[in-house]
């Protein structure tokens, strides 16, 4: 079983939950920007949550599907449609053999996930089938997706992809027809608490070892004032714009860890938050780091969406953290519960 | 041996800091931190880093909820804490700080200067010599990897002799070929793949530097003593058959 790239989109990858133990030698975690998508959207499937998917960025790809396959789409706000049929996101959705999904373009958010039941099988690079793009690293030499790539499915479990299964037809079966393309589960998953729908939740930051060093306008500024995601933003960082934001005086630093989260301050005063692809190490001032619990919402905004960020504490973004592992880990549970096989 | 400071880096690591200078056995330090921080094998490290003067570490938040839900950053330092000290106890006990810790010395062959090197020029008129006395003196110091960063395989390198520092280029080049060996103020370094740079290229090796398909990926891991070795563009080619 593959999938087919017809057209790409505007930038398509493979990704997992990352790499993780080889940042000494230089090897950063690269992996999903919306974690917590990427694992629901494998949850809805039967997959192992971190299990490889499709990270599609902001305009989505045209894909045929060379065998029966029971997908999910996760995240960002997108129409999808297979022939004439609708492809609904957050819930397990059956596509026959020979079918081509279109994603369209993202209403709200930066990032969909489409995970596949089997996952998608391409050889594992250093503990990760993540594509590090900047890095040049993983399946397809790190790239993302163009047109002609194939990408082979792992085997599934007899069973588990099967159109007419009651999780996708619920209790009665008797209103199965043989020749529907797109089965869609009639249940989904509530896209509120994991996906930001206005955009304007504030995101939580924890101050950095170099915060103290800003001067006083400048950490009343990070604060209270909007900023704007640049245009230059990717999957190494984003680019904030608004209020320049300034040392008290010059520091001298040298390199040391850095962290997906880490807000450094390079001289031009806007600051970056360092996001998947961050490098290993990094010599600017640390001012800030993004709770984790919040990186993944912040993966979600555009370039041009503004960000307002509110000061927690480690113990507060620690909580925070704990109390989302606790509801997904509910939410996995109860998923597979109505899944067959 | 200065005691140590934890520092948090944000909400899932942390720095243990040795200095805050780019030194020699400062670094030597923080490569034994790190590996008896990996041999120590914490349940919840995902990452350790070591760098010029400090070791970051990744842990996993969850692995140290036992403590109570805010309480998760204050375990993990405490764990990690408790090997730093033992290890910095160790280190004041011993006389040379890093007996037994010497790697074997890899030769890495150059072809300097010409269109390998084309800052050659530049560095030797900061240096006030000519070029084959900056040859000379590159090729002839020892180094030692400090740390790997900034890009998979890319080894930043002590022992530059004072007289070759040389400040960054004041616009840096969107294309440094793979393998371009360079200076970058105090330091010197090597791309492992074509990129953006605004160090001075003197030279280029033909060796790969990073190959992820490779058993050891990195050619140079912290802590491998190098010298480089000067060839002439016949053994260049050669090399890279």
């Amino acid at each position: 079983m593959t999938i087919r790239v017809l057209s790409p989109g505007w930038l398509t990858s493979v990704q997992d939950s990352g790499r993780i133990g080889h940042a000494a030698i230089g090897v950063g975690r690269a992996g999903a920007m919306d974690d917590v998508a990427l694992r629901l959207a494998n949850a809805l499937v039967g997959n192992a949550e971190n299990a490889a998917a499709l990270e599609i960025t902001l305009r989505g790809p045209r894909l045929r599907f060379a065998g029966d396959a029971l997908i999910a789409l996760t995240g960002a706000a997108i129409d999808a449609r297979c022939a004439t049929q609708e492809v609904p996101s957050w819930r397990p959705v059956w596509i026959g053999a020979g079918g081509e999904v279109e994603i369209g373009d993202m209403r709200r958010g930066a990032r969909v996930y489409l995970a596949i039941a089997g996952g998608i099988n391409v050889a594992p690079l250093l503990d990760s089938r993540s594509a590090d793009i900047n890095a040049a690293l993983g399946p397809f030499h790190g790239r993302g997706l163009v047109a002609g790539d194939e990408l082979p499915i792992g085997r599934v479990a007899p069973g588990r992809v099967d159109r007419l299964s009651p999780a996708l037809r619920g209790t009665s079966s008797t209103d199965a027809d043989q020749s529907d393309d797109v089965v869609a589960a009639r249940w989904s998953l509530d896209p509120q608490p994991w996906f930001d729908l206005r955009g304007e939740d504030p995101i939580a930051l924890v101050r950095g070892q170099h915060f103290e060093n800003l001067d006083a306008s400048s950490r009343r500024a990070l604060f209270s004032s909007a900023f704007r995601v640049g245009n230059e933003s990717n999957r190494v960082g984003y680019r904030l714009e608004g209020a320049k934001l300034r040392l008290a005086e010059p520091l001298g630093l040298i390199s040391e860890g850095v962290v997906p989260g880490t807000m450094q301050l390079p001289p031009n005063g806007n600051p970056i938050v360092l996001m998947a692809e961050a490098p290993t190490t990094g010599g600017y001032p640390r001012i800030a780091h993004v709770a984790a619990v919040d990186l993944p919402r912040l993966a979600q905004r555009r370039p041009g969406d503004r960000v307002h960020f509110v000061e927690t504490s480690l113990a507060e973004a620690q909580t925070r953290y704990l109390e989302r592992e606790r509801a997904l880990a509910r939410l996995f549970f109860s998923i597979a519960g109505r899944l067959p096989g | 041996m200065n005691p140590f400071a934890l520092e948090p880096l944000g909400d899932s690591a942390l720095l243990v800091r040795l200095g805050d200078h780019i030194e020699s056995a400062t670094n030597r330090s923080a490569l034994a931190l790190a590996e008896m921080l990996r041999a120590a094998a914490l349940p919840g490290i995902r990452d350790i880093v070591p760098a010029y003067a400090s070791v970051c570490v990744h842990y996993d938040i969850a692995a140290f909820a036992n403590a109570g839900a805010g309480a998760a950053h204050l375990l993990a330092a405490e764990r990690v804490g408790e090997i730093a000290a033992k290890f910095l106890e160790a280190e004041t006990d011993r006389s040379d700080p890093v007996a037994g810790g010497e790697s074997s010395l890899l030769e890495i062959p150059v072809c300097y200067g010409g269109e390998f090197g084309p800052d050659l020029g530049d560095v030797a008129v900061h240096a006030g010599v000519d070029q084959r006395a900056v040859i000379h003196g590159h090729a002839a110091g020892e180094y030692r990897v400090a740390m790997l960063g900034f890009m998979p395989g890319f080894p930043y390198l002590l022992g530059l002799d004072d007289s070759l520092h040389t400040p960054r280029r004041a616009s840096p080049r969107t294309r440094v070929p793979a393998g371009s060996v360079a200076i970058g103020g105090a330091q010197t370094g090597i791309y492992p793949r074509e990129l953006p740079g605004g160090w001075q290229l003197i030279g280029r090796t033909p060796l790969v530097l990073f190959d992820p398909e490779r058993a050891q990926p990195a050619l140079l891991r912290p802590g491998q003593r190098v010298r480089f070795r000067a060839i002439g563009t016949d053994e260049f080619a050669a090399l890279m058959q």
